[in-house]
């Protein structure tokens, strides 16, 4: 056989022994568009680490969910890498079903992220995943309309003022809706933003010892005026949206004002997405009688379960998806609006960013002024601004998410539904164990 | 159908105005009902038409007050396609099902002969029993089978959700060619037995091709049944046997604009089961009314 002929099936079976001896990761993540950035830049990743191949399953967050614990709480063993958020990071560490990340290597800069961030996504001072993104909420307005009505936004706006505010710019006759809120029930959909505004009211959702608060004077102040608020001033069908539905309305016009996670800044400052980019005013999150605990903060972090049989090649990615090299890469590949925020000090204070994204010192305070450990007036027993650490959370936060939705609907009043609400969490508290 | 064939055998006793009228009505009935099928099958069709008219929108337009004046475009596509490999998923989706209708076929055609040609007193009990097993929510079993596929290496294979589709849809199965089966003349069964065939002969060359139409339109049902499955697809598969189904739930988000790309990747996915349903119509319907009329 001749040598020319011979050669290219030697390089051929070379490349097949290299592909053939790369580790393959799992990475399970949800459809956001940061990580579908993540996603796309696959062969970024693979060219500098060719020992590891990734293979990917995207989902939508919910069904994610369930996945990722049916697989964890069994040790299946199904994935490399997770994509979970700050409520599952604490009660995950706790059952020893994440791998803790000491021990970083040095030029991953673990100092460069962001405190509240870094204490959320950790268990025992120890991390266990890393932030991939990071938000809190704010509220969004239309610079146009205040202009025209002669209204000023103060540094801190509070909730009586955007009452009065939704008031004059509400005209529901030109579909121009004087503010749109979320109210699609879920503990991670209205609840988010029900707690916040529950903390601010001064409310709490337990005591210390661990008895539900739900029917507390301010529990009902913040509903009544949550459900007031949208009733009068809102748009019709509000009970049914929830970030993407008020997303959509207000890229379109359709709202003066909106509170919502910080991470809606991009897309409505993008022209192709948004008709009101020029039109874009930014303010912290209303408060209402405190502002502790009036903006949410939740990140989307990268986590190894234990269960992992590649757990070396899955910190290896999880360091680069969550390296200051990584958020560079994005920024010259995608644009600086695309690069995932909130989660290191260096984003922030790079030129780059700050010139293409106005918002960012917002969402900077906003986030680094969210404490998880301490976000109610009176003080509680559980971490966690807009949820309460603990496994029971999920349902009584949709439960209770459902009852504000009915009480929004006119379907009960806000009383019958937090006394509705009260009296379930009280029967699951006790059937946890929290109670007597 | 009967009164098209009536009026169209020629009455030589009625006088021709009488037949005229006889005939014009009978015209403005099949047109009333004609117009009532379309109208019907408008309804029923518009969800998908939809999906596919939005599958050829840009995210703004999706979102926008519905209308069907746009620029088509095929970004999404390419979108969708780069995304994730569409052909990976697709050929998950044909093996898994039809290779567990084709197993659920082998099992159910041997246990709905003896139940239909060979009774016995607790016969409709396990007829029952087995349909009974889909009256649990597949989710009660979720962590059993979890469990289980993790121990026996099964997650994530396509061997796996063959099984468990063949289980899926076994009592289906089973009772549709229970009744196919009984509505056979067992007469012609007997003359092939005094003609000397055993079983197996009986059954393959009397019984199958006598019940043919409904056993298409059995397995044609457990295709459908099993390409359209979500759950199980979704929680016993990662990356490497994730069907069709697993393909269009990546393309949904509860951040950001996500219809147009989702009414692509879903056109995508029902496109292989909407021409085969397509082509197999004509079985489909002689299965299902199969013995109706006798």
């Amino acid at each position: 056989m001749k040598l020319s002929r011979v050669l290219p099936i030697a390089g051929l079976a070379a490349v097949g022994a290299t592909v053939a001896n790369a580790e393959t990761i799992t990475v399970a993540t949800v459809n956001n568009n940061d990580m579908v950035v993540m996603q796309s830049l696959t062969d970024a990743f693979e060219q500098s680490h060719p020992d590891i191949k990734l293979d990917w399953v995207v989902l939508e967050e919910n069904v994610l969910r369930q996945r990722l614990t049916t697989d964890i709480a069994t040790g299946g063993g199904q994935f490399d890498v997770m994509t979970i958020g700050t409520y599952e990071v604490p009660i995950w560490a706790e059952r020893g079903w994440l791998t803790p990340l000491d021990n970083l290597p040095e030029d991953y800069q673990v100092d460069d992220l962001l405190k509240s961030v870094r204490d959320g996504l950790s268990h025992d001072d120890t991390l266990q995943a890393l932030p991939f993104y990071a938000e809190s909420s704010m509220m969004y307005y239309r610079q146009d309309l205040f202009d025209d009505a002669g209204i000023t936004m103060p540094d801190q706006p509070t909730w009586q003022q955007v009452r009065e505010w939704a008031g004059k710019l509400h005209d529901a006759d030109q579909e121009q809706y004087g503010i749109c809120l979320r109210g699609k029930p879920g503990w991670g959909e209205n609840m988010a933003l029900v707690s916040t505004m529950v903390n601010s009211f001064g409310g709490r959702w337990f005591d210390m010892d661990w008895q539900p608060q739900i029917d507390s004077p301010a529990w009902q102040e913040a509903v009544s005026f949550y459900v007031d608020l949208l009733s009068d001033f809102g748009p019709p069908g509000a009970s049914s949206n929830g970030f993407n539905e008020n997303l959509a309305l207000f890229s379109r016009g359709n709202c003066a004002m909106w509170v919502d996670a910080t991470s809606a800044a991009g897309k409505l400052f993008d022209a192709d997405q948004s008709s009101v980019a020029d039109k874009l005013g930014f303010a912290p999150a209303p408060v209402a009688k405190t502002p502790k605990g009036s903006h949410w903060l939740w990140s989307w972090a990268l986590a190894v379960p234990a269960s992992s049989d590649s757990k070396d090649a899955a910190r290896q990615f999880i360091t680069w998806a969550t390296s200051k090299d990584y958020i560079s890469l994005v920024g010259e590949r995608e644009g600086w609006t695309s690069v995932p925020p909130g989660t290191r000090t260096s984003t922030y204070e790079n030129p780059s960013y700050q010139q293409s994204a106005p918002f960012a010192g917002f969402v900077l305070d906003a986030i680094q002024g969210a404490d998880p450990t301490d976000s109610t007036l009176e003080p509680s027993p559980y971490t966690g601004v807009q949820f309460v650490g603990i496994p029971e959370f999920q349902s009584i936060g949709t439960q209770v998410g459902q009852m504000v939705a009915a009480a929004l609907t006119g379907e009960t009043s806000v009383e019958q539904a937090l006394q509705a609400s009260q009296r379930a969490t009280e029967r699951t508290m006790q059937r946890a164990g929290y109670l007597d | 159908m009967t009164t098209a064939k009536h009026s169209s055998v020629p009455s030589t006793s009625a006088a021709p105005l009488e037949r005229s009228a006889l005939t014009s009505a009978l015209l403005n009935r099949r047109l009333w009902l004609g117009v009532l099928g379309w109208i019907l099958a408008l309804v029923i069709f518009f969800p998908i038409f939809w999906m596919i008219v939005t599958g050829f929108k840009t995210e703004a337009e999706a979102i926008a007050d519905p209308s069907l004046i746009f620029s088509p475009t095929l970004e999404n596509y390419a979108e969708v396609q780069s995304r994730a490999g569409y052909a990976k998923f697709a050929l998950n989706s044909v093996v898994v099902a039809f290779g567990s209708t084709l197993l659920a076929l082998l099992i159910a055609i041997p246990a709905a002969y003896s139940m239909a040609f060979l009774p016995t007193k607790r016969t409709k009990g396990t007829l029952l029993w087995m349909l009974s097993t889909k009256m649990l929510p597949p989710v009660g079993v979720l962590v059993p089978i979890y469990l289980l596929f993790r121990d026996t290496g099964l997650l994530d294979t396509r061997t796996g959700l063959v099984i468990v589709y063949t289980l899926m849809n076994l009592p289906i199965v089973v009772w549709m060619l229970y009744t196919f089966f009984k509505d056979m003349p067992k007469d012609i069964l007997e003359a092939g037995r005094m003609d000397g065939a055993g079983t197996l002969q009986e059954v393959i060359y009397l019984l199958l091709p006598l019940t043919l139409p409904g056993i298409a339109s059995t397995g044609l049902l457990a295709v459908i049944l099993s390409w359209n499955e979500a759950f199980w697809s979704l929680n016993l598969t990662s990356s490497q046997a994730a069907p069709l189904t697993a393909y269009i739930a990546s393309f949904s988000s509860p951040e950001g604009l996500f219809w147009a790309k989702l009414s692509a990747a879903s056109t995508m996915a029902i496109a292989p089961i909407v021409i085969f349903g397509w082509l197999t119509q004509k079985q489909m319907v002689r299965g299902l009314t199969f013995g109706a009329v006798k």
